[in-house]
């Protein structure tokens, strides 16, 4: 018969698999994905974001198998994504198009078009509500009876103002924003090349898009703080709404938009900051004009998208020493997927590699070896 | 097999990219060619570097055998094995002779690999010089122009601290004397079996993106000085407590009830076919 190897491993697996299906199920009461895109609107507009991929079912059923833990769903929303050949590429989306829910300015008061407060916690008391904890579907209901009847709907601002203008437009007319060149060039798809630097900036705003949420929002308070020695940024707008998505018919002229199909709108938010920034005018004088920082993610993220558009004005002019300022240290160190695994790892065996360490530590602890240093009569080699 | 599931998991165009890269690899060796790594349903830095490289490789006919730190049944080898069976149906075994492609983490099996087999490491930090440099722009010149004081002074620096160079496993290795390379922390008891090896030895990082190669036959010399010569960690005076094998790398146990150390194979496979050749099996 002979000796054969101890399936230890395989039946522990299985029941720790079987395991945390029962904490799952534990209570008898089962979660419905459409429960958790009608009442877990944060997390779902979290989890797409960070997985980079836009579509609420899926985010629902992520979290549900998850069991709520975002760095979990949105690990489970990509190695989904891994499995998806990559058809089409959209035409360009102009964000001016955007069906604003809510557009707000902190740079001017009055802003063409008005300051559009749609749903926000931003007004709120954070009081932990006890009534809601006696929710029920009636109590739903005839609330949102009492809100139709008072006149009010679910249709965005847009519907009924139309096409609204760029606060930014106002600062560039002036001449007081920093002067771009037009980059039109194909964005480079992260997803299918690896990352290599210096980076183009199609590269950064995609990496600190998915970016995960905590870390993007730490980064950029960092660089509030003062990792980034310039004057305090400013939102000059921050939008939340919907964004047509139209890809090219593979039929027709590719390059023909409107012969393009319309395939459906995903929720936003974008943000254009603008941070102070010295410009040098000759002779040794300088003068200040304003640099922008553009942040945009899936869904209603505004912590994230805010502090996205930071990073993105930090990265564009790289500060030595500046660890925000520094493409490596954010773009390496802010994906979930990435930050998650390799820590996680830690809770692997290492069981070889930490019987070779110990071999130098116990080594290191053992009599000096005679160095050279003794040979030319300088020390006695085991005193240091 | 899991008839949801593309042959293997990834769509073939990515497949497809990955065995390009792997190429690339095997052309240069040791130089760490990047690639567009995905992500798996495995978590990253548990080796989804080795698994994209294997299931970009497999066919039909392969044998597959998987390790995680010398052991066939480690929780994450058999995770790993699970995935790969349930995507592609292949065989899955222990034996290395008879395996075609091997995934280790961080270990090259005992038994002497064959010339039609391939190892797969899997790699956390495929960069050598990272101790030394942190930016990858600069580590990558510094590659390019085969500038490698930086690998040599982490070796100095730590025999003017400690008496003797004290690296554990991944103990940096000159490639075909062009590229110095890190070894993936294997031990360095495992950093000669590179040498000239008959098998193929691919090297997959899949958070840092990277793949690298040692192709059979190639020279691969552990850094070291002369008056400093590289070492293994010590295995003398050492037997494996079930198998009777020397000269082996041990995994170090202690005794529940005397307390007392004891060693045993750490390559389960090896140490479960010298027993069985002992029985005359």
């Amino acid at each position: 018969m002979g000796y054969v190897a101890v399936k230890g491993g395989q039946n522990a697996i299985e029941a720790s698999i079987a395991r945390i299906a029962y904490e799952r199920l534990k209570h008898g009461v089962v979660l419905y994905p459409e429960h958790i895109r009608a009442g877990l609107r944060g997390l779902v507009d979290q989890v797409m974001s960070e997985a980079s991929l836009y579509s609420e079912a899926v985010a629902a059923l992520a979290i549900k198998q998850a069991e709520g833990s975002p760095e979990e769903a949105v690990f489970v929303m990509r190695a989904f994504r891994s499995t998806l050949p990559r058809i089409h590429y959209s035409f360009t989306i102009d964000s001016e198009s955007m069906r604003a829910e809510r557009r707000i300015s902190a740079t001017f008061k009055d802003i063409p078009g008005g300051q559009i407060l749609g749903a926000s916690y931003d007004y709120t008391h954070r009081l932990i509500d006890r009534e809601l904890a006696g929710e029920t579907d009636e109590s739903a209901e005839a609330w949102l009876r009492q809100w139709f009847a008072a006149g009010s709907s679910g249709a965005d601002a847009t519907d009924r103002i139309g096409r609204l203008p760029k606060v930014i437009d106002y600062l560039r007319e002036e001449g007081l924003m920093k002067s771009i060149e037009p980059d039109d060039r194909d964005p480079r798809d992260i997803t299918k090349e690896a990352l290599s630097f210096p980076t183009v900036r199609s590269q950064r705003l995609q990496i600190l898009t998915r970016g995960q949420t905590g870390a993007v929002t730490a980064l950029g308070y960092a660089s509030l703080r003062g990792y980034t020695p310039t004057l305090h940024p400013t939102v000059a707008e921050l939008r939340v709404g919907r964004l047509p998505v139209v890809v090219p018919n593979p039929f027709g002229d590719e390059s023909d938009e409107d012969d393009g199909y319309y395939i459906g709108e995903i929720k936003v938010t974008e943000v254009e900051s603008v941070v102070p920034a010295s410009k040098a005018k000759g002779y040794g004088e300088s003068e200040l004009e304003f640099d922008i920082g553009y942040g945009i993610c899936f869904g209603q993220n505004e912590t994230k998208a805010i502090a996205m558009s930071l990073l993105d004005q930090c990265l564009e002019n790289p500060i030595p020493g500046s660890a925000t300022h520094d493409p490596e240290f954010v773009l390496y160190h802010i994906d979930s997927v990435e930050a998650t695994g390799f820590i996680s790892h830690l809770k692997l065996p290492h069981y070889v590699t930490f019987q070779s360490e110990l071999d130098s530590v116990r080594r290191s602890r053992g009599p000096m070896r005679q160095r050279s240093l003794s040979d030319q009569g300088l020390g006695d080699g085991g005193s240091y | 097999m899991n008839p949801l599931s593309n042959y293997a998991f990834l769509d073939e165009s990515s497949k497809r990219e990955i065995r390009r890269a792997t190429l690339k690899a095997i052309s240069i060796p040791g130089y760490q060619v990047p690639f567009a790594s995905r992500e798996m349903p495995i978590a990253r830095g548990w080796g989804t570097g080795g698994l994209q490289l294997t299931l970009s490789l497999v066919g039909k006919g392969d044998r597959v055998k998987v390790i995680d730190q010398g052991a066939d049944e480690s929780v994450n080898a058999v995770n790993i094995k699970k995935l790969v069976s349930s995507t592609t149906g292949v065989e899955v075994t222990e034996f290395t002779a008879s395996a075609s492609l091997i995934q280790s983490r961080h270990r090259i099996p005992e038994e002497p690999l064959q010339a039609d087999q391939i190892l797969i490491l899997q790699v956390p930090i495929p960069e050598p010089l990272r101790l030394y440099e942190r930016s990858e722009a600069a580590t990558r010149k510094l590659h390019s122009e085969k500038e490698y004081s930086g690998a040599y002074l982490i070796l100095f620096e730590q025999i003017m601290r400690y008496g003797r160079v004290s690296t554990g496993a991944d103990h940096p290795v000159m490639v075909n004397d062009r590229y110095v390379m890190a070894p993936s922390p294997i031990p360095r008891f495992d950093n000669p079996k590179m040498d000239s090896s008959d098998a193929l030895i691919l090297l997959g990082a899949g958070r840092e993106k990277k793949i690298y190669a040692v192709p059979p036959h190639t020279r691969v010399v552990s850094l070291d000085f002369k008056d400093h010569p590289f070492e293994i960690e010590s295995v003398e005076g050492r037997c494996c407590r079930l198998c009777g094998a020397t000269g082996v790398y041990f995994d170090e146990l202690q005794d529940n009830e005397t307390g007392e150390t004891f060693y045993q194979c750490n390559d389960t496979a090896h140490c479960l076919s010298l027993m069985n050749a002992e029985d005359g099996v």
